[in-house]
């Protein structure tokens, strides 16, 4: 589904991402661990496409298209979904209509009819079935005044309406206590379908218990130094990142 | 990316000129001009001695600098006073009216024909200095309201006009007041007798054409004891190379129990990129409220180079309530300084102040209110509400409220915030596939929510499409 292939990438002239090289495949979970400043997050905004930062290497192709020249818009249509580290606020605008019109938008791209607000909260409740959650959070501003469970339980909830075929979750355990933690974890798995797939950015092993990965790499000091299977994240529980940070780089894995 | 810069290259949408014939005036500004104004408006004596006085009193006065507003000084001198299209004869019928100006206010969207009508809109579009073709007259006659051209109030209902013109902003309350007071040409006049509640929304929209004419229009809106009138402005004007002045004064009497609704949708020429040419419009609004009286203003301003103007309420009557709803834009080289004066006079009276400014681009944008409480003030309340929004690095946003309270049984609210659109905002709203500019649009509506509520509500789709417009270009 996505291959991505020596992807140096840079923020304010320091290079952060050193040479990348990941294949994840339809109906995968991977998980992308490692410690503070590895460039885990770097690589989630790397291929949302924020602005900031700069690709100064490498490619990346999704669903047979060259990601690295789409717009961030264009990306999220090819159903490209970033559940982001620190979702920012939007006054005055609810969630139900942020919602809307980002589905309408996507419709509309796709060359699909767009929703009515009926129609749309008919599809809305049928999501909030599949995962098991109410519509509470829906006649709230996006974001505003959101604990920091609520935002990262809003952006699952965006996940599960936008139906996207690659979701990047960017840290979204962090902050959450464990009952947060299980019901984040619990909806992500309610939507694994086998033409869909996740990148798991994490720090702590503890949301792999919930979030069963296929494959886990280790991104340290801009690469992937180790790829395993799910029982990488045991070892690196107990072990912790310093026995790998120093390894080279041909350790980099690409998965089948 | 390129989205945006096809965005940024786009025209401003209502930039052409109208190929008429203008009768216009020699520029300069003396008592001949005026009185040759007067006499081309075929005014009764009264109108001629007010404007006289206004001059006298204007060449005294010392043009004010304290607005945090920059400009190239004005010539007065050099500004052309009047402008009128050549009518052929007397206009009875919509028939009558020369077919280029009906095709002007076609291409501003505002059909002068049965379709405004089954909206239920009556239309007194204003071209330049003469107003044409006022409409719906009948509906109104029935009802008993006057809803004319200014110039033609002053012929045929002189004793309304004689009894309040003034009586809300004197002539030498200001200096663009007592330079409209005597060089204004039209505008438009409104009276509803007692009791009555206006069957229309009443419209108006204005264009400035000639190059060099300052556009100054007159308007008087009166409510009689008990009565309602809603009332929209909206203005549109042309690409120009040297700015145009347009100094109006709206005057709103409303009298015990009664309630006017003023909303402005102003979309002039704001200026090229560079902040060159546009419209200077500098303002006075000010309504009178009586007792258990009501006004008011809703405004969303988006275009002008410059924008100086404080609508206010004097609630001079027991019980009276004066409210202010504004959403102002700035963008590119944009400066606005606005605000409202509430007064508040009699016993328990209120007021509410909900303004939104929104810069972008290397613009300024200055909110300036004060809410004054006098000594016989009794029980009065006043909730103040400054937002500012900037988008980008290089826009500023200022606020300058002034609380003057004589009256300790006052109650008084006040807020503020200020919030930036960054590219964060941005980036979250893409990445769950709106466009920046869709995104842009869709933050700066959720911020001026609370005043496109008070809107009419088919000018409030109008002023959010001109929302997005107006920020065209402000992304990236």
């Amino acid at each position: 589904m996505i291959e991505i292939s020596n992807l140096h990438a840079s923020v304010e002239g320091a290079e952060i991402l050193k040479g990348i090289n990941l294949r994840v495949n339809a109906g995968q979970v991977h998980a992308i661990m490692g410690p503070n400043g590895s460039g885990k997050s770097t690589l989630a905004q790397v291929l949302a496409g924020h602005p900031a930062y700069d690709v100064t290497e490498g490619s990346v192709t999704f669903e047979g298209q060259d990601l690295l020249d789409m717009s961030p818009e264009d990306r999220a249509v090819g159903g490209l979904f970033m559940a982001f580290q620190y979702p920012v606020a939007i006054r005055g605008i609810t969630n139900a209509y942020f919602l809307r019109s980002a589905v309408n938008s996507l419709r509309k791209s796709r060359g699909e009819e767009e929703l009515d607000t009926l129609d749309f909260l008919d599809v809305l409740d049928e999501k909030l079935r599949v995962i098991g959650w109410d519509d509470s959070l829906m006649n709230r501003p996006v974001n505003e005044g959101f604990s920091g469970g609520e935002k990262k339980r809003n952006e699952i909830l965006q996940l599960a309406v936008l139906e996207p075929k690659l979701a990047i979750l960017d840290e979204t355990d962090s902050g959450l206590d464990i009952d947060a933690l299980k019901i984040v974890a619990d909806a992500v798995n309610k939507l694994r379908t086998p033409d869909n797939a996740t990148i798991v950015v994490t720090h702590y092993q503890r949301l792999l218990n919930y979030i069963q990965p296929d494959f886990v790499h280790v991104l340290a000091g801009g690469r992937i130094v180790k790829s395993g299977g799910k029982e990488l994240a045991l070892e690196l529980e107990e072990k912790g990142y310093d026995w790998l940070t120093g390894e080279p780089a041909e350790a980099a894995g690409v998965s089948q | 990316m390129t989205s945006i810069e096809t965005q940024v290259n786009q025209p401003y949408k209502y930039g052409w000129v109208t190929d008429i014939d203008a009768d216009t005036v020699p520029a300069g500004l003396n008592e001949d001009v005026i009185r040759m104004i007067s006499e081309k408006k075929g005014e009764p004596e009264f109108m001629l001695d007010w404007r006289l006085k206004a001059f006298r009193h204007w060449s005294t006065m010392v043009e004010p600098t304290w607005a945090n507003v920059k400009y190239e000084p004005i010539d007065y001198q050099s500004i052309a006073y009047y402008s009128a299209p050549k009518p052929k004869k007397q206009l009875t019928s919509l028939d009558e009216v020369d077919p280029a100006l009906l095709e002007t206010f076609e291409k501003l969207g505002i059909p002068i024909s049965e379709r405004k009508r089954l909206a239920g809109v009556a239309v007194d579009a204003v071209f330049d200095s003469v107003s044409v073709a006022t409409t719906f007259r009948e509906e109104l006659d029935k009802h008993g309201v006057i809803f004319c051209p200014f110039s033609e109030a002053v012929r045929e209902h002189p004793e309304i006009v004689k009894k309040y013109l003034g009586t809300v902003v004197p002539t030498n309350d200001n200096f663009f007041a007592a330079l409209n007071s005597a060089v204004f040409t039209d505008g438009s006049f409104c009276y509803v007798p007692k009791g009555v509640r206006c069957p229309l929304e009443l419209s108006t929209y204005f264009r400035i054409n000639s190059a060099g004419t300052g556009q100054f229009e007159r308007t008087l809106i009166i409510a009689e004891e008990g009565a309602y009138v809603s009332y929209l402005e909206g203005c549109s004007a042309p690409m120009r190379d040297e700015n145009q002045l347009h100094a109006a004064v709206v005057e709103l009497v409303a009298l015990d129990n009664a309630q006017i609704k003023y909303s402005t949708v102003q979309n002039w020429y704001p200026g090229d990129k560079e902040g060159k040419g546009g419209i200077y419009n500098f303002v006075t609004k000010r309504g009178k409220a009586l007792k258990n009286a009501k006004i008011s203003w809703t405004q969303v301003e988006t275009g002008s180079a410059i924008t100086w103007k404080y609508p206010s309420c004097i609630l001079q009557g027991d019980n009276s309530i004066g409210e202010f709803y504004s959403v102002a834009v700035t963008n590119n080289r944009q400066q606005a300084d606005t605000g409202t004066k509430m007064i508040h006079l009699g016993k328990n009276t209120r007021s509410t102040i909900v303004s939104k400014g929104i810069s972008a681009g290397r613009s300024q944008n200055t909110y300036r209110g004060q809410v004054k409480v006098m000594k016989g003030a009794e029980n009065a309340r006043n909730y103040s509400q400054c937002d500012s929004m900037l988008i980008g690095d290089q826009c500023g946003a200022h606020t300058f409220p002034y609380i003057d309270v004589r009256n300790s049984t006052t109650t008084m609210e006040h807020e503020a915030s200020t919030s930036k659109v960054g590219e964060d905002q941005i980036f979250y709203c893409q990445q769950r596939g709106l466009s920046a500019e869709d995104a842009v649009s869709m933050i700066v509506n959720g911020f001026c929510k609370e005043v496109f509520r008070e809107l009419p509500m088919e000018f409030a789709v109008e002023a959010q499409k001109l929302l997005g417009i107006s920020l065209e270009g402000s992304v990236g």
